[in-house]
């Protein structure tokens, strides 16, 4: 009897056009969970979503404490949104380390649902409150809407006659929050009904009571007199029709690959280690055998990459998924497959580094490595990814490059793209790009020589894979002669062989789109030149500049190597470009280093995304400047 | 009427049809000559056509071994001949999988890989040059370098217990190992085809002789004389027997003992029959490498098939997954892209 759409009590409803929140607990407390069933109550509604979970590298921090605390954030929007927001407008925070944590990034008078349990003597402490004073009772809020609610208390009291323990029944509480932010921006409980019974199958009592705390929530919202004031929210739904899915950075990499692999007729081979933030690429895949998707999980990196050069060279689409530590690990093995010349994905997630860095933590800081973390010269192409939902088109187009150019391609991604999510509009087989694989036909004994390293108009070999009869023929790691692949010292054999690879990866630019202007106008003060996940803080933060009266444009860069043949003509005109960049300023290097011209840098290394309004402010400042 | 033209036919190659066109690089005397000429006596005995024969190697001296047969082939990197197989293996289970590899390649820098392979047992057939030195790099010591061997970085002897190539194999869950000699090229051709017919990971180490920089590593198993006295021959279930029948070895409890057949009137039936399919026994022969040869009561070092005992392949078991995942069909494009979780906007 749950009318979920009208209230019972003439509660307001006011329509916003867009809200972030966060949901924020101890990692024990379910926040993940419950973040990602809200965010799919959210886009199956049709309304604009980007969600981006934040949680600790330990499993199991100490409970309570501010290292323990998980968070969960997410924007939804009448409008497209590119980034979780900058700051939340609501918080949920189930304990005091959760408050204490994320405050900061609460807007001046957004709204706290705070679990009182989570604040009482022991957890007060835990999160380093000084003795004798709770933020919930001293007035130290006041800044905020600021809503106390026993969360444990009322989910215990709807659950008392479900015939849980009490260690299940305290589980639900975040079952609790969920249904109490329905009510708040009236959404539908059904879906998450219907996941509850789906995922507890087995256990009908956890399903039904997981059910009841949700509509406790929901009806708590509805009977306390506490929002009152506030009302209930709405967000209309703006989303084109068709068919939708969610999708994160991590998931997205798995499609795209197995995508690849059917458009070009090949067998997927993934050979991975388990790395964070990258691993759920190898799990995803390795759920797809359905689709022939054949995973490896190798004993360590190397392996990992080195059995995906033996796929390749088998005539499979090969590829290796990894995050930086990795990737170095890694490079020795990218130097065969660049000399070997056979195509080849690796897909390097960037956290925080040097070393065990920052682990959970998003980076641009492997561009260098991508770029230039051979031995010997071992040009390769380099692309990266801007959005979750660009992580599949992307990943597709390293395969395609990779396949067609008979190369190995990084495609870069991050901890940021890798685990946030958006509604991907679902596309259809036929709209993606071809992918020719180039197999050198069956030999008879009378034919020519076969010469493996023999190239085409664009420098590109043959693939020639064992099993093809009158192809046998050897190869390796060793400098080979000019188009018959024998092994060769002679020293004008080697310069030429090194100029052919790399003039084949320059001519890559030949099939490449050229460069376009995301926003803004053609020409004129200041360009911003970004690359990878900050495109969602880039394009936001002009957006608003724009609105704003300011002659600014956005460029964002999915092809580093080689750039696009136009883009040292875009960035002549402007008379500023700046570069935001999550390291200590790598791709400005190469543009400079390019181009000879001396942008404008902007870094942030702190382990978090860039945020749309410090970039907003870095905008607003340089034209200025500019002008004055 | 027969259909003639389904049934494939292989013409009848011999050893020089395997030879590719590039001349062997090693040094004269260099075992790895006598090994490459049993490979290529092999290769025509298994009836493959050598576009089906793929040859993978890693760095080192041994690792040239590709580039000197005409099938097809690739050098990799040091170390990563056993991955790089793998993933090629899987990828194409069809295809016959060879490895040459060295003592230092696959039991130093690529030790790590050489024991995750034999746990999963791809159908690789795997020879292991063991020369107990570096030779490419001039003569360092390797992980199998006896203790005391001086060389360029040992100057004043080896103080690493080196690996033991059979128990190494044994423990790590290898399903084939068989050891043979670069000299004795009749035995070695024989062993390398029963590890081509063994289907799953087959090791075989090959005690090779580098003339250069380790020329005495196999002398007490060279000469006629100490071949007999420090060499034991396994055939399957056949007694240990060795020193031209004089002397035979019997199994106490875990305790081989080396008797006088003459004198002390044991009868061969008294002595250890060799069974390749016991995993302790094997165990038990791959430790008689600990003991040196250097008496009459010495055990002999074991040359043969030391353990054969066939168990599921990686790539079988990978396919029997997929096919399994594929028995109500395999999926389509359009259910790859929409998932199980997309919802429709109107």
């Amino acid at each position: 009897m749950t009318d979920t759409t009208k209230s019972t009590r003439q509660v307001n409803v006011t329509s916003k056009t867009s809200v972030s929140v966060l949901f924020a607990g101890d990692s024990g407390d379910g926040m993940q969970l419950t973040g990602t069933q809200f965010a799919n109550t959210v886009a199956t509604q049709g309304t604009e979503l980007n969600t981006f979970p934040n949680f600790p590298s330990e499993i199991r921090a100490p409970a309570g404490t501010i290292a323990g605390v998980s968070g969960f954030q997410l924007q939804f929007s009448s409008k497209p949104v590119y980034t979780p927001g900058a700051r939340f407008d609501v918080m949920v925070a189930m304990n005091s380390a959760a408050l204490k944590a994320n405050l900061k990034d609460l807007h001046r008078g957004g709204i706290i649902i705070a679990g009182t349990e989570g604040f009482d003597e022991k957890n007060l402490k835990l999160a380093g409150y000084p003795a004798g004073s709770n933020p919930l009772e001293d007035g130290s809020l006041s800044n905020y809407i600021l809503f106390p609610v026993p969360i444990l208390q009322l989910t215990r009291e709807a659950l008392k006659e479900s015939g849980l323990s009490s260690k299940e029944i305290d589980r639900c509480k975040n079952m609790f929050v969920l249904g109490l932010l329905y009510w708040l921006y009236t959404l539908p409980l059904e879906g998450t009904f219907e996941t509850l019974r789906a995922k507890f199958q087995k256990n009908v009592h956890m399903a039904e009571a997981n059910i009841r705390a949700v509509k406790a929530g929901y009806f708590f919202g509805d009977e306390t007199e506490l929002f009152a004031n506030l009302g209930r929210f709405d967000i209309a739904p703006q989303k084109q029709h068709g068919v939708y899915r969610r999708v994160t950075g991590n998931e997205a990499c798995a499609i795209a690959l197995t995508a690849a692999s059917k458009k070009a007729g090949l067998q997927l081979f993934l050979g991975s280690y388990p790395i964070t933030p990258a691993t759920e690429i190898l799990s995803t895949l390795a759920k797809k055998k359905k689709y022939g998707v054949k995973t490896f999980q190798a004993e360590d990196e190397i392996a990992g990459i080195v059995s995906s050069i033996g796929a390749a060279y088998g005539g499979a689409l090969a590829a290796t998924n990894t995050s930086g530590p990795g990737l170095a690990l890694k490079t020795e093995a990218l130097g065969l497959a660049v000399i070997l010349e056979v195509p080849l994905v690796v897909i390097n997630v960037q956290r925080g580094g040097p070393s065990t860095g920052l682990p959970t933590k998003p980076e641009q800081s492997d561009l260098f490595m991508a770029m230039y973390g051979r031995h010997g010269e071992a040009p390769l192409p380099v692309i990266a990814a801007c959005s979750p939902v660009d992580c599949f088109y992307c990943t597709y187009e390293a395969a395609r490059i990779a396949v067609e150019h008979m190369t190995p391609v990084i495609c870069l991604t991050d901890g940021y793209l890798a685990l946030s999510s958006e509604p991907w509009k679902v596309e259809s087989p036929d709209n993606l790009p071809d992918i020719t694989p180039h197999f050198h036909a069956p030999r008879q004994p009378e034919d020519p020589p076969f010469l493996p390293y023999k190239r085409d108009d664009r420098l590109v070999r043959a693939w020639a894979i064992p099993g093809t009869k009158g192809l046998e023929h050897r190869i390796g790691g060793l400098e080979k002669q000019n188009e018959t692949g024998n092994v060769s010292h002679d020293p004008e054999n080697h310069e030429l062989m090194t100029k052919l690879r790399a003039q084949k990866i320059n001519q890559i630019a030949d099939s490449i789109p050229l460069q376009t202007i995301d926003n803004g106008p053609k020409n004129g003060d200041l360009l911003v030149l970004g690359w990878g996940s900050s495109y969602g803080a880039i394009k936001t933060a002009v957006e608003q500049a724009i609105e704003q009266g300011y002659n600014v444009a956005h460029a964002h860069l999915r092809y580093i190597h080689p750039f696009p043949k136009n883009l040292g003509e875009i960035l002549g005109n402007y008379k500023k470009i700046l570069i935001p960049e999550l390291n200590n300023g790598q791709l400005i290097h190469i543009i400079r280093d390019t181009f000879l011209i001396a942008p404008e840098g902007f870094t942030k290394i702190q382990g978090v995304p860039f945020n749309e309004m410090e970039i907003l402010i870095k905008i607003t400042d340089l034209l200025k400047e500019l002008q004055s | 009427m027969t259909d003639n033209s389904t049934i494939p036919v292989l013409p009848v190659l011999i050893a020089k049809d395997f030879a590719s066109d590039q001349e062997p690089k090693w040094c004269p005397g260099c075992g790895d000559h006598a090994v490459l000429q049993q490979i290529k006596n092999v290769l025509p005995e298994l009836g493959i056509a050598p576009e089906n024969i793929v040859f993978v190697s890693g760095i080192g001296c041994s690792s040239r071994l590709p580039y000197y047969l005409a099938t097809y082939g690739v050098h990799g990197i040091h170390g990563r001949a056993l991955p790089m197989a793998t993933g090629l293996k899987v990828s194409r289970p069809e295809l016959s999988v060879w490895v040459g590899t060295g003592d230092g390649d696959a039991l130093s820098i690529g030790g790590n890989h050489f024991i995750h392979t034999l746990r999963r047992n791809p159908d690789l057939n795997v020879v292991l040059f063991n020369n107990e030195i570096y030779g490419l790099t001039k003569g360092q010591y390797s992980p199998t370098s006896k203790i005391g061997l001086r060389t360029v970085t040992s100057p004043s002897g080896v103080i690493d217990q080196p690996f033991n190539t059979a128990a190494l194999t044994i423990g790590s869950g290898g399903s084939f190992f068989a050891r043979a000699f670069d000299r004795d090229g009749r035995f070695l051709r024989s062993i390398l085809k029963r590890a081509a017919l063994h289907k799953g990971t087959s090791l075989v180490e090959i005690y090779q002789n580098c003339p250069i920089f380790n020329g005495a590593a196999f002398e007490a198993f060279a000469s006629p004389d100490n071949k007999a006295n420090n060499t034991v021959y396994l055939e399957q279930s056949k007694p240990l027997i060795f020193a031209k029948g004089k002397r035979g070895i019997l199994l106490d409890g875990f305790q081989p003992i080396v008797v006088d057949l003459d004198k002390e009137g044991i009868s061969s039936s008294d002595l250890w029959i060799h069974d390749e399919a016991d995993i302790n026994k094997a165990s038990i022969l791959a430790h008689f490498a600990d003991d040196h040869a250097d008496s009459e009561e010495s055990l002999p070092r074991p040359f043969g098939v030391f353990y054969a005992k066939e168990r599921i392949t990686y790539e079988d078991a990978l396919t029997a997954q997929i096919d399994d995942a594929q028995k109500n069909g395999s999926g389509t494009f359009e259910e790859l892209l929409k998932g199980d979780q997309s919802y429709v906007i109107k």
